[in-house]
């Protein structure tokens, strides 16, 4: 017998993807912000500190780079309120996985932009009598931005698309959306042949609006 | 029962678990190489029409969170016709994944390669496979390995999200343990350190290929 498609029940609740995406935007943009902070703070102490600060963020990086993202996703929802007193909604639990995660991809993005910033640059921040931090916040850090740039953006889209992985948690972000949808109209192929495309299109937009803004900010 | 005393007991039921886990990444992995490579291939020396939906595909799959893949592929695929049991969808999922990125590291790899050797293998006569097989692959290969080993990774990665279409991989077996011990932070470590071992002792193995394959200057 062949299969009856039928999209109409999908349109009807389309509010729940329609919102979903907005959600995981937001997810995305929230561990975006999150990830970027922590990865150059640590990318920074990195290239400046001392051995046991880099011995220690590469051993971060390694184990976090190392472990599938939904174990992390479960071992800080369930795991950690098991043994220490803390309680958290699954929003929160799942922005700051994410965060966390993307932090030591951002960490190598970013200490490999500092690294290329050429050795010039900072000579002649000394030569006119700028301080350390100055040269940091003046010359390194703009250069090494305007550097890193392009596979900022193809992390970025990167972790839009694993938000999908909230869903786990109930997070009502896009895949949660399907997935209701799939449990209260069994209409779970037109559901993914309509969210499928919703996440695509979407991450290419993104990677699109990322890749405007690299030119504009090109070296060139 | 302290916590260890727990792990220790619960030990001998993840061992299934993690073979499932092995034997899909292994599986998808092994997929994946052959696929990407010829696809990736294409995309340097295809003709148009060959290359213009590799193209496509490749960056569709690209697109597309691995675990919306694995859904569209255990969901969708039966209405397309593609009979398969959960574990033969899940392994499909997880093979387009990284074939996907196998592509496109070939691609890079191949271009990597100085024209003038495909030039030069031409002028002494080779035909195009033997061009492939005995002057560009084994320059690309040099390119082609620390990309590809973060690739396996990632597969292996990945492959703890076909637990959530019912397989009971290292992932779901935990979850099974926690379910019975209610104790789910030690398992959840334990379950991290495993998957760490597998990929850590993958990124070791890269480097020592990474030092047999240094030989070729480019």
């Amino acid at each position: 017998m062949p299969y009856h498609f039928n999209f109409g029940l999908i349109w009807r609740h389309f509010d729940r993807l329609g919102w979903g995406l907005a959600l995981s935007l937001e997810l995305s943009v929230l561990a975006a912000a999150i990830g970027t902070v922590l990865g150059l703070a640590m990318a920074i102490a990195h290239v400046s500190g001392g051995r046991a600060v880099r011995t220690a963020i590469g051993a971060y990086v390694e184990c976090i780079r190392n472990i599938p993202l939904l174990l992390l996703v479960y071992l800080v929802f369930y795991g950690i309120p098991s043994v220490v007193n803390l309680q958290y909604s699954a929003m929160t639990s799942f922005i700051v996985t994410l965060s966390v995660y993307y932090a030591a991809y951002l960490v190598e993005v970013f200490r490999a932009g500092l690294l290329a910033v050429s050795r010039g640059l900072t000579d002649a921040g000394k030569a006119i009598g700028l301080t350390a931090w100055q040269r940091l916040l003046y010359v390194r850090l703009p250069v090494m931005f305007r550097i890193v740039l392009p596979s900022l953006s193809n992390t970025f889209v990167s972790l839009f698309k694993d938000t999908s992985v909230a869903s786990v948690l109930a997070v009502p972000e896009l895949t949660y959306g399907a997935q209701w949808i799939n449990n209260n109209t069994f209409r779970v192929i037109e559901v993914y042949m309509i969210v499928t495309p919703m996440y695509v299109a979407t991450g290419y937009a993104i990677l699109f609006l990322l890749r405007q803004f690299e030119r504009r900010l090109a070296i060139r | 029962m302290t916590g260890l005393e727990t792990v220790l007991r619960a030990l001998p039921s993840l061992w299934g678990g993690l073979a499932v886990t092995l034997e899909a990444s292994a599986l998808s992995v092994a997929f994946a190489l052959i696929g990407g490579v010829l696809l990736g291939t294409a995309l340097v020396f295809g003709p148009w029409p060959l290359r213009l939906p590799i193209r496509g595909l490749v960056d569709l799959i690209r697109g597309i969170p691995v675990l919306v893949l694995i859904f569209f592929v255990y969901y969708v695929g039966p209405a397309a016709g593609l009979r398969l049991g959960n574990f033969a969808a899940a392994i499909l999922a997880l093979s387009l994944f990284s074939a996907s990125q196998v592509a496109e590291i070939t691609r890079g790899a191949i271009s990597s390669v100085h024209h003038g050797q495909m030039e030069a293998a031409r002028a002494i006569g080779l035909t195009f496979p033997q061009r492939l097989i005995w002057v560009i692959f084994p320059q690309a290969t040099r390119r082609f390995l620390p990309p590809w080993i973060n690739s396996v990774t990632d597969t292996v990665k990945g492959s703890a999200l076909i637990s959530l279409v019912g397989i009971v991989d290292l992932m779901l077996s935990i979850q099974q343990v926690i379910g019975r011990t209610y104790d789910p932070m030690p398992f959840y470590i334990l379950g991290a350190l495993i998957y760490l071992a597998i990929n850590y002792s993958l990124s070791s193995a890269s480097r020592h290929l990474e030092a047999r394959f240094a030989y070729v200057a480019t």
